[in-house]
C-alpha cells in the first residue's frame, strides 16, 4: 500500500462513518419522541452529512479517479464502505439511539480534537470546524445519558440495555493498522491509544454519574476496517442510495 | 474577455445577497463572503460555511452565480474553505441589531459561552421584551445555527443565534 492509498482508506473511515450515522439519525425525522427532540436529531444528522461531504470529497480528490463524495456515497457496495459497525446500527429506541450516539460522539469529540492537529491542512480545517458541532452533540447525548440513566427505572432500565447491546461495537474504534501505521508516522493521523485513554475516563465518569453500569461482556466484534459489515448496512444503502441508482444525474 | 471590476464592486454587488434563512443580513454581514479574485476572466468567490451541512450555502452559491451573471460575469467559480473555519464573532455588531430587531436573539461574543461552562449564569435578553428571565427549551432550533429559548415574562418563544 503507498501512503495516497492509505489516505484514501482513511478519509473513507471517516467520512463513511458520520455520512452512516448521520443517515441513521436521520430516520428519526418525524418520529422523535418530542418535537424539539425530532430537530434536535435531526439537526445533529445534518451536520454529520456536511463533514461527510467535505471529508468524501477529499477522499475522491486524493484518489484522483475522478469519483465526487455523491459518486463514493451512492455508488459504492456495502463490502466497499469503511464506517464504524456502531455507526450502523439500528435506532431501537430512544434510549438506545442515545447511548449509539453517547458512545460515538465521545470518540468523534476526542478523536477530532487530535485530528485538528494533522499536517495536512485540508483534514486540520474540516476538524477544526467539525470539532466545535461535535461539542453540541456530545453535550446534547451527555445530557440524555443523565437524564434517562438517572430518570424513572424504564428510561434506567432501556438506556442500560442499549449500552449493553452496542459495547461489543466500541472496542474496534481503537484498532490500528497498516493504514494508521503509516499515518501517524506522516503526521497525518493520530495514536488511536491516546483517543482511547481519553473515550474510556469520559465514558466511565457519565456511565457512574448517570447511575449506570459498564457493560461486563468482552466479545468484541469488529470487521469495518476490511469493509465486513453487520446485516444492517445493506438495508441502509438499500434506503440512502436507491433513488441515486435509479435516476443517475438527478437534481431537484 | 477581462472584467475591469474591482474587488470593492464585487462586494458591493454581492452585500444584496440575503442569507436565505435569514434575510435581514447579507452574506458580507453574517461573515460568509471571505473574497474575490480575477484569474483571467475567471472570478474566483471565496466563501465559508456557517455549519458543514448548512442547507443554505447551495442557495447562496446559485444566488451568487445569478448575480454576477447580471452584470456580464458567466465564468465564475465559488469555493467552500473551512480554514479559518467561520464563528459567530465575525458577525458584525450592526448586523447583530438586525437579527435582535427581526426577533432573533444574536450571538454573544464566543468566549461569553465558555464562561457559561466554567458556571457564570447567561443573560440572553428576550428580542421581543428585552426581560432577561428567559430559560434554553432545547440546543437545537429551527436551522443549524440556532438555539430554541423562551420568555419567562412575556411568554414568547425565540431563537438564539447560537455561539460557535
Amino acid at each position: 500500500m503507498n501512503i495516497q492509498e492509505a489516505k484514501f482508506q482513511y478519509l473513507l473511515r471517516l467520512g463513511d462513518s458520520s455520512l452512516i450515522i448521520g443517515h441513521r439519525l436521520s430516520e428519526w425525522c418525524g418520529h422523535g419522541p418530542i418535537l424539539e427532540e425530532d430537530i434536535a436529531l435531526i439537526n445533529i444528522a445534518l451536520d454529520f452529512v456536511g463533514n461527510a461531504t467535505s471529508l468524501l470529497a477529499y477522499a475522491g480528490q486524493i484518489e484522483g479517479k475522478g469519483r465526487d463524495e455523491d459518486a463514493l456515497a451512492y455508488l459504492r457496495d456495502e463490502r466497499e464502505f469503511r464506517n464504524l459497525l456502531i455507526t450502523e446500527q439500528p435506532n431501537g429506541d430512544f434510549a438506545s439511539t442515545i447511548a449509539r450516539q453517547f458512545l460515538f460522539d465521545t470518540y468523534m469529540f476526542f478523536l477530532y480534537e487530535d485530528l485538528k492537529n494533522s499536517k495536512d491542512e485540508t483534514v486540520a480545517a474540516i476538524a477544526v470546524k467539525s470539532h466545535k458541532e461535535i461539542t453540541y452533540h456530545l453535550r446534547h447525548a451527555t445530557e440524555w445519558m443523565l437524564r434517562l440513566g438517572d430518570g424513572t427505572t424504564e428510561s434506567h432500565e432501556r438506556l442500560q440495555s442499549g449500552l449493553n447491546d452496542l459495547w461489543m461495537f466500541t472496542s474496534e474504534m481503537f484498532d490500528m493498522d497498516e493504514v494508521d501505521a503509516m499515518l501517524i508516522k506522516e503526521g497525518f493521523a493520530p495514536d488511536l491509544n491516546k483517543v482511547k485513554t481519553a473515550w474510556e475516563k469520559r465514558v466511565k465518569e457519565v456511565i457512574a454519574e448517570a447511575t449506570l453500569q459498564i457493560p461486563t461482556s468482552t466479545f468484541k466484534q469488529k470487521g469495518s476496517k476490511e469493509g465486513k459489515h453487520t446485516e444492517y448496512l445493506g438495508f441502509l444503502l438499500a434506503e440512502m442510495q436507491y433513488v441515486h441508482r435509479e435516476y443517475p444525474g438527478a437534481k431537484w | 474577455m477581462i472584467h475591469t471590476y474591482s474587488k470593492e464592486q464585487i462586494f458591493k454587488l454581492l452585500s444584496e445577497i440575503p442569507d436565505p434563512e435569514i434575510p435581514v443580513i447579507n452574506i458580507i454581514e453574517l461573515g460568509i463572503l471571505q473574497d474575490v479574485k480575477f484569474e483571467g476572466d475567471l472570478c474566483k468567490v471565496i466563501i465559508t460555511p456557517t455549519y458543514t451541512g448548512c442547507p443554505a450555502m447551495r442557495v447562496i452559491e446559485d444566488d451568487i452565480r445569478i448575480k454576477l451573471k447580471e452584470i456580464g460575469i458567466e465564468n465564475v467559480k465559488v469555493e467552500l474553505v473551512f480554514s479559518p473555519a467561520w464563528t459567530t464573532d465575525w458577525i458584525s455588531d450592526e448586523a447583530k441589531e438586525k437579527l435582535r430587531a427581526y426577533g432573533i436573539a444574536p450571538p454573544d461574543h464566543s468566549s461569553f459561552d465558555k464562561q457559561v461552562l466554567l458556571g457564570k449564569s447567561r443573560e440572553l435578553k428576550c428580542p421581543q421584551c428585552g426581560s432577561t428571565k428567559t430559560e434554553m427549551i432545547s440546543q437545537f432550533g429551527s436551522t443549524a445555527c440556532k438555539a430554541l429559548y423562551r420568555c419567562l415574562d412575556c411568554k414568547e418563544p425565540f431563537d438564539y443565534f447560537k455561539c460557535l
